[in-house]
Formats: C-alpha cells, structure tokens, sequence
C-alpha cells in the first residue's frame, strides 16, 4: 500500500516533487482512476488558466511599456503613494498581527465575559466591509462626525478633522483596517495556542516560567513559525487592500493617501490610462515576489497552514 | 501587557482559583476597551440610521427620538436613490450564494484528486492554488476589465461570481485537503472493493464526511463575495445590474447624500453575513482550528 496514504498535505506534495515522481505508476491510481482523477481536475485547471494565467499574463503585457514607467516617476502622486504604501503596510501589518497575537491569549481565558466578549470583539470580520467603511468615514467627520462628537463630549476637547490631513487621514485608514482584520487573525492564533500541548505549560510551571517569561520562552517560540506565514500573507493582502482607503479616505485629501492598488484604479478607470494603471501596480512586483517566494517555501516546507 | 498573556490555555479543570481584584480590574479594563474600540464604529452607523433628516448634521451622540422610519423606507424603497434596492440585494444574494456554491463543488472536486485519488502531478495543482492565494485581489482588476470583455462577460452578475471563485477556491482547496487528512482512507478502500467508481466515492463517502469542512469554506467564500466592491463596481455597468455595496458607493459619492437612508442600508446589508457566520460559528472554528500550527 501507499505510505502517504490519505496524509497529501502540502509537505508531502512539495515531498512529492522529489520522492514519488520516481516511483512506478504502478503504485498510483489505475488507468479509469487516471481518467477520473483528470475529468475531477477539469474545474479548478479551467479556472485557473482562464481566470489566472492569462490576466496576469495580460497584466504583465500591459505593464511592460518602459514609457509608462518613466511617467509614473515623474509623477509626484506616485512617489506620494510609494510611501503611504510603505507606511499602511509597515503600520497595518505589524500592529494588527501583534494586537491579534496579544489578544489571542487574552481570548484564551474561558470565565463566561472573555467568553461572551469574544462574540462581539469578531463582530467587524463578519460585518461587510463597505457599509463599515462608508461608516468609518462618517464617523471621522470632523464637523459632525460621531468620535469628534465623543471628544467633545467626554473630554471637551475639539478634535480635528481627521480626514483632511494626509498624515492623519492615512492613519485613520491604518486604523480602520486594524478594526476590520485584527479579529480574524485572533482566530488563527487563538487556534495556533489552543493547539500547544498542555504539559508544556504545566512543565513550564515547574521550571518558575510564568507571565511574561512563559510567553517569551514557550508560547512565542511555538507560535513565531506562525507568525512570520501570517505576517507574510497578510503583507501581501495588505498590499491588495482596495476597499479600506477607497472608502475611509478616498484618496484624498488632495489625492495625497493613495496606495498602489487604489492608484492603479484611479490611473487605469479615472484617467483612463489602463497602462499607467497596470505600471503603478505591477511596481510593487520588487516587494511582492520576494514575499511571495518565502510564503510558498514557508508553507510548502513546514505544515504551518491558515 | 501581562494581563493579555498570562492567561494561556487555562484549559485543565483547576479548583476555582479566587481571582484577585487588581487581575480583575485589569481584565475589565482590557474588556471595556475591546468593547469600545470593536462597536463604535457599528454604533455610529446604527445610530444614524435611526436618525431623523434634519438630526443627521446635529452632532449628538444617541438619537433624539430613534425612529425606525429609514428602515421601512429602504425596505419599501420609498426614495428614489433606494428605488431598487430590493433588486439590487436580488443581485448581490445571487452573486454571493453561486459564488459559495462554485467554490464548493470546485474545491471538493480538487482536494479530492489531490487528497484521496494521489496521482502523481497532484503538486502541480496544489503549488499553482497556492500561488492563486497570494496574488493581491485588486491587483488584478485592470487585467480582468478587459479579459471579462474577451469573454463575453462583460456585465453580467457570472463575470464577479467567477472572480469570487478564483480567489476563494486556493483557500477551499487547503481547508479540504487538510480536514480531509481526518477521514480514514480505508473507508475510501472498502468502498473500492465492493466495487464503487471514483465517483460513487466522492459522492458517496467523501462529500457527506467533509460536511462540516464544506459549511465553513461556504460561509468564507459568501463572506468574500459580501465583501466585495472593486469588481462589482467594475465589471457590472448597467442599471439592471447594480449591487447593495455599489448602489452605496454611489450614495457616497453624491453630493445630498441621505446618510441617515444610507446607514439604514448598510445595516440591512450587513445582517445576512452576521446572522450566517453565529448560526455556523461553531463550523468556522473549526474549520479554522485546521489553520493552526501542527507539531
């Protein structure tokens, strides 16, 4: 029989790559399973050469005027927009994987008001996004906006109009995507901690390890393999956000907080330049395939999935 | 800080340890903040939907006098920016339900080749799914406006569905194939032996076992299509096609926008999901326990 029966994880499919690809076919499925297993396949090859290969090869095709790059240097938006990029994805990333990470152990006690906490706390992941959003932007308002109404009332204080300067408009969107990811990224290390055996903890016990010390010594080097595939994708998610600056910012004020992916849109649908659009996305390629070649060897190496 | 880590996995059935006050304090503290952070912007869109017209410029923070007039306006489309509103809800069901569905039968037909039937190339599949997975959505609209047009797809509700599709089914195939790792492949053996065609298996055998698995990609893959805006708002053009998300866009962009009708739509859109995701919360986690770290 198979020794992988029944286990082909990504792992073992890397593994494959190498180990069973020498075997004999014989092992493998009989020749009507071959025809079933391919009839089986047909869908997602389907989906994947007419919905993937070919729009990135036609992306790729689009983006490949070197005049289109030279425009997009010359433009002071784009550089603007590089370092919003930079900045959204170096706030955004970090502080809503930490929050997630902190607020997971928080969210592993088990008395009935984490407990019931923990409904509402997942409440923006299930919410959509755009009535949120559009929400979000409403509530910034600085003349009559719900959280200036708040600092007001509570505090006294006047806040500003948050979405009219750029710095504090970026921020805000920073904010706003924490709001919305941060749960769902709770959930994952909330399952990464509940899948730590237990005797680790109680062993950890005996040795005086507790508090701080017990998550600096056991529970992070556990989860950091988690952490680092986590930060990878949600880098690379982040680098595709459309919805969050699209809607609490809009781009503006003065289109001084576009980021690479409402840019691209702006450029390609807004001054309808399809080439300028796909210039100003595919210049995050530099950023992107390094993430995207660690990922794949991150998760096809080890068995960390999400 | 401590107050977030200390508590652990306390998952052993101690003697009720006594909690001290000042722990107790600081769990409330980290409570009311979540608490606080998590609803206000929540809030503050309930709160204008309750509001009246003339109220929504008055800076307060409760509703004078709450009404619940804006909903039965959306709802009996009584204002002609929500004249449709209805039909546009019709439109974003459909997109979200077949997007669900394709995903569904794609991912399981996928993950079964690769989990159960182990030819050898499976890899290939599994390695381009993964990589499916980390292409940034939005950037692939430029490309995608033009390829629906080749297609033939250009505004019509398929042409998202079947961008959903593309970015769900990467996720679909993983969940599958690792929750698949649980069911015995002897089941899928004996099934072999009394003569059952690879077919029969997955009908058969595979698909009722991986039911809960399925309840949870399903409810993802709706949750992506609910989320959806970009290629709503891009690929369907006409009138007769126009989505709750983008029929809000519009709403944001005029310049008398009725935020108080608005927020009221907003908070009928956004129910579905929520009202899905706590009847299958126990599958999703679940489904999502599989994400965790082995080892």
């Amino acid at each position: 029989m198979d020794a992988t029966v029944g286990t082909t994880t990504l792992g073992d499919a890397a593994a494959a790559r190498g180990g069973i690809r020498r075997r004999l076919f014989g092992e493998g499925p009989h020749g009507s399973d071959l025809n079933w297993a391919l009839a089986f396949l047909v869908p997602y090859v389907a989906v994947f050469l007419l919905f993937v290969l070919y729009p990135v090869g036609y992306a790729l095709w689009l983006g490949h005027h070197p005049e289109s790059y030279r425009e997009l240097f010359n433009d002071p938006i784009y550089l603007k927009t590089i370092v919003n990029t930079l900045v959204y994805l170096a706030l955004g990333v970090n502080l809503h994987l930490f929050g997630a990470l902190m607020l997971s152990g928080f969210f592993t006690r088990t008395n009935w008001r984490v407990r019931s906490l923990f409904l509402v706390y997942i409440l923006p992941w299930a919410v959509p996004a755009i009535p949120t959003f559009i929400a979000i932007h409403w509530m910034l308002n600085g003349e009559w906006g719900f959280l200036n109404n708040l600092l007001y009332a509570v505090f006294g204080i006047d806040g500003p109009s948050w979405l009219n300067y750029r710095w504090l408009a970026l921020f805000s969107s920073v904010g706003a995507y924490i709001w919305k990811w941060m749960p769902f990224w709770t959930v994952i290390f909330l399952a990464g901690r509940m899948a730590i055996p237990q005797e680790l903890y109680e062993a950890a016990d005996m040795d005086g390890a507790v508090g701080i010390k017990r998550f600096v010594h056991v529970t992070f080097p556990l989860l950091a393999n988690l952490y680092l595939v986590c930060t990878l994708l949600s880098t690379i998610w982040t680098l595709g956000d459309f919805n969050t600056i699209y809607f609490v910012t809009g781009g503006g004020p003065a289109l001084s907080t576009h980021v690479l992916a409402t840019l691209g849109f702006r450029d390609a649908f807004e001054v309808d330049n399809p080439q300028l659009g796909m210039a100003a996305v595919l210049s995050a390629l530099p950023l992107l395939i390094p993430l995207v070649v660690i990922l794949m060897r991150k998760l096809a190496k080890t068995e960390v999935q999400i | 800080m401590s107050a977030t880590t200390a508590g652990a996995a306390p998952t052993i059935k101690a003697p009720r340890k006594r909690i001290k006050p000042f722990a107790l304090a600081l769990e409330l503290l980290v409570c009311v903040v979540i608490l606080i952070w998590t609803l206000m912007p929540l809030y503050s869109m309930i709160e204008v939907a309750l509001e009246h017209q003339d109220q929504v410029f008055s800076g307060v923070l409760w509703p004078a006098n709450p009404t619940m007039a804006n909903f039965w306006k959306v709802l009996g489309q009584g204002y002609w920016y929500i004249a449709h509103f209805w039909h546009e809800m019709g439109n974003s069901l459909y997109i979200g339900i077949s997007t669900s569905i394709l995903t569904l039968i794609i991912g399981t037909m996928t993950s079964f080749v690769i989990g159960r039937l182990r030819i050898r190339h499976a890899w290939i599949v599994s390695n381009a799914a993964l990589l499916t997975y980390t292409i940034p959505m939005a950037f692939l609209a430029i490309p995608f406006y033009r390829v629906m047009q080749i297609y033939g797809l250009s505004d019509h509700l398929w042409a998202v569905t079947l961008v959903e599709v593309t970015f769900a089914t990467p996720y679909a195939i993983f969940i599958f194939q690792q929750y698949g790792t649980s069911i015995p492949i002897q089941l899928d053996e004996a099934a072999r032996i009394d003569g059952a065609t690879p077919w029969q298996i997955y009908w058969r055998v595979y698909l009722p076992l991986m039911a809960p698995a399925m309840v949870a990609v399903g409810t993802y893959a709706l949750l992506l299509a609910w989320n959806e805006y970009l290629y709503l708002f891009l690929l369907l053009s006409s009138p007769d096609k126009m989505t709750v998300p983008v029929a809000l866009g519009r709403f944001l962009n005029s310049d008398e926008a009725p935020w108080n009708l608005m927020m009221a739509t907003a908070v009928i859109y956004a129910l579905p999901p929520v009202i899905i995701y706590y009847l299958f919360r126990r599958h999703m986690s679940s489904g999502l326990t599989m994400g965790g770290v082995k080892g």
